[in-house]
């Protein structure tokens, strides 16, 4: 007990006075994660709709793969962006191994099947006749695009949490493109880790504390964002 | 120059080769509402569709008010010159006006002329008090009802509706079915509306299509359609439930006997005498009196004796099932059944006059 409660000391101490390495840190967390999340998006986005309006032979396939891509574990991800990225390996000339850069690379391949798999889902549960309810009220291609995402935000937003959510978090492809170098590629996951490996439990615990203010407070706006306008009347019986 | 607002030629359609629409002409006149009636699967959808340039037939052409629709360019501004309401209300998530405001959105009208049109039609399909609940929160009625004002708001030239009460409980569809009635007669807005059910038909229906298997059987008014079919399988889909083959075997002054093998019946036309005849007979044409009381009648009344085999109630009325030695279907009141006690065994007389009979010739 003693042991949480001088971390949580700790980490009210290290938050409170703003302790520069810690705030460096943080920032990097969730500038790297929320970049990764942002192209997860542009990419997840417009291909989970594509899956989801059109049929080609191969698209159980691709279903299957992008599926699978939901659950891909973030080491394998990280061993492959490694081999890529090392200085003998085919991208080795970019010279960006143990940058923010490699990090945020894999951060979207771990991000992007999320993206795209639950895009594909939130689409493929509006009814199948709605774009064409919606072409018939006068809609053009660019408009009908639009009206179904705006139809589907709710799980969309559940889309870009689970994105986010999967990156913020993961630590095996941070460690191993990134290498936890301090002040340039070191993350909340992998300074913690290093903390806990040097017995210093309490600087991991704020760390800890920090990673979960910052996950929840990022969920805490995705939610507002979502729920806006709705509890109002949703289940309301008049 | 046809006064056609919309009009179809050669319309044909093919899934994997198979022909499911095969509609020479159809038009829509300005004003009028067209009912578009057959059963499950007729491909009165598909035409529905093909009409609303929703999906580009086969073969064939539309125009829209003489001018041939461009299927390769300019397409939605031609679309946005109509409206659909389908059977299910598919309501955007949001709440009711601005669903009701979403075809004017799309074509980017002037906010002021939106809200204004937005209010002006949710009252009169009667969901103003809705305006601001959220779409899903919605009864089913009441989410049909905007789907109904959100096609009104467009104010478009067509508009077309693709079976709106088919998924509605029965006093719902009465009250909106009325409704709907009543703003069509007031709006006088060009309509196509497509059901199954022949009472929908024929109340909203200027003119009535019977399309049956892809084909257009007959266009009419709903009196030529229900009391006229021009075939079997029209005049059995429109209700008629006396059918009898029979062939004529006297003509005088355009009085027919039909001899169908087992009666003889007395009908009006012009047939030569031989040919073969599809007798109809609607069940409300056909009256019963107790056996002993027929009087004196004119030559072009038929009288024939028979045993009642079934009796049940349908709606109001009752469906009297009657052996004349051959079977035929009558109706009647509730009044009727008592006052001549009809119980199954009773024998009765079925009566129909000459000119209830609608002959149909058959090759």
């Amino acid at each position: 007990m003693d042991l949480i409660w001088a971390g949580i000391k700790q980490a009210v101490r290290l938050l409170i006075t703003a302790d520069q390495e810690i705030v460096g840190i943080t920032w990097l967390s969730l500038r790297v994660s929320a970049t990764a999340t942002a192209i997860s998006l542009l990419l997840g986005i417009p291909s989970g709709t594509a899956l989801a309006l059109s049929r080609f032979p191969g698209w159980h396939l691709a279903i299957s793969l992008i599926n699978t891509g939901m659950g891909l574990p973030p080491v394998v991800v990280g061993l492959f962006v490694s081999i890529l990225l090392f200085r003998s390996g085919p991208l080795g000339f970019l010279d960006l191994l143990y940058t923010p850069t490699a990090i945020i690379i894999a951060q979207v391949i771990i991000a992007a099947p999320i993206v795209t798999g639950l895009t594909l889902a939130a689409m493929q549960q509006i009814p199948a006749q709605f774009p064409l309810q919606m072409l018939a009220l006068g809609a053009s291609r660019v408009q009908l695009l639009w009206l179904l995402l705006c139809q589907a935000r709710l799980p969309m937003l559940a889309a870009v949490m689970a994105g986010f959510g999967g990156v913020i978090s993961e630590i095996g492809a941070s460690m191993m493109v990134g290498g936890n170098i301090r002040g340039q590629t070191r993350v909340l996951t992998t300074a913690m880790v290093m903390e806990t490996g040097k017995g210093n439990f309490d600087g991991a615990i704020a760390l800890a504390l920090l990673l979960l203010a910052l996950t929840f407070g990022v969920n805490y706006l995705l939610t507002w964002i979502q729920q806006r306008g709705l509890t109002q009347q949703h289940w309301r019986t008049p | 120059m046809s006064d056609y607002v919309l009009e179809g030629h050669g319309l044909q359609m093919r899934y994997d080769g198979r022909l499911v629409l095969d509609v020479p002409t159809i038009g829509v006149h300005r004003a009028e509402t067209l009912a578009i009636i057959g059963s499950n699967g007729a491909g009165k959808s598909t035409l529905l569709r093909v009409l609303a340039l929703l999906e580009r037939p086969t073969q064939g052409q539309l125009r829209l008010d003489g001018r041939w629709v461009p299927w390769d360019t300019n397409l939605l501004a031609c679309r946005r010159r109509f409206a659909t309401v389908f059977q299910e209300p598919l309501l955007v998530d949001a709440p009711v006006a601005r669903n009701v405001a979403l075809g004017l959105t799309l074509r980017r009208v002037p906010r002021a002329e939106i809200a204004d049109r937005t209010q002006r039609w949710m009252r009169r399909l009667g969901v103003e008090h809705l305006a601001c609940r959220a779409a899903r929160t919605l009864s089913g009625g009441e989410a049909q009802r905007v789907s109904l004002a959100r096609a009104f708001a467009i104010e478009p030239d067509i508009l077309l509706l693709d079976e709106p009460f088919a998924a509605l409980d029965p006093l719902t569809r009465d009250e909106l079915l009325h409704d709907l009635q009543q703003v069509l007669h007031e709006s006088r807005m060009t309509t196509v509306f497509v059901t199954h059910v022949r009472d929908e038909a024929r109340r909203l229906g200027d003119r009535v299509a019977v399309i049956m298997e892809g084909r257009l059987e007959q266009v009419g008014t709903p009196e030529e359609v229900f009391d006229h079919p021009v075939s079997e399988s029209v005049a059995r889909f429109v209700g008629v439930e006396n059918l009898l083959t029979g062939r004529v075997t006297a003509a005088r002054d355009g009085l027919l006997s039909i001899d169908t093998g087992r009666i003889s019946v007395q009908a009006m036309g012009r047939v030569p005498v031989g040919s073969g005849v599809l007798v109809c007979l609607q069940p409300e044409d056909l009256a019963l009196w107790p056996i002993t009381e027929v009087g004196a009648h004119g030559s072009s009344m038929n009288h024939l004796p028979g045993r009642i085999t079934n009796i049940s109630r349908i709606g109001a009325q009752y469906r009297v099932e009657v052996d004349c030695g051959q079977p035929l279907v009558a109706l009647a009141t509730k009044h009727t059944v008592q006052t001549l006690h009809l119980v199954p065994a009773t024998t009765v007389m079925v009566s129909f006059t000459a000119s209830a009979a609608h002959l149909i010739m058959q090759r």
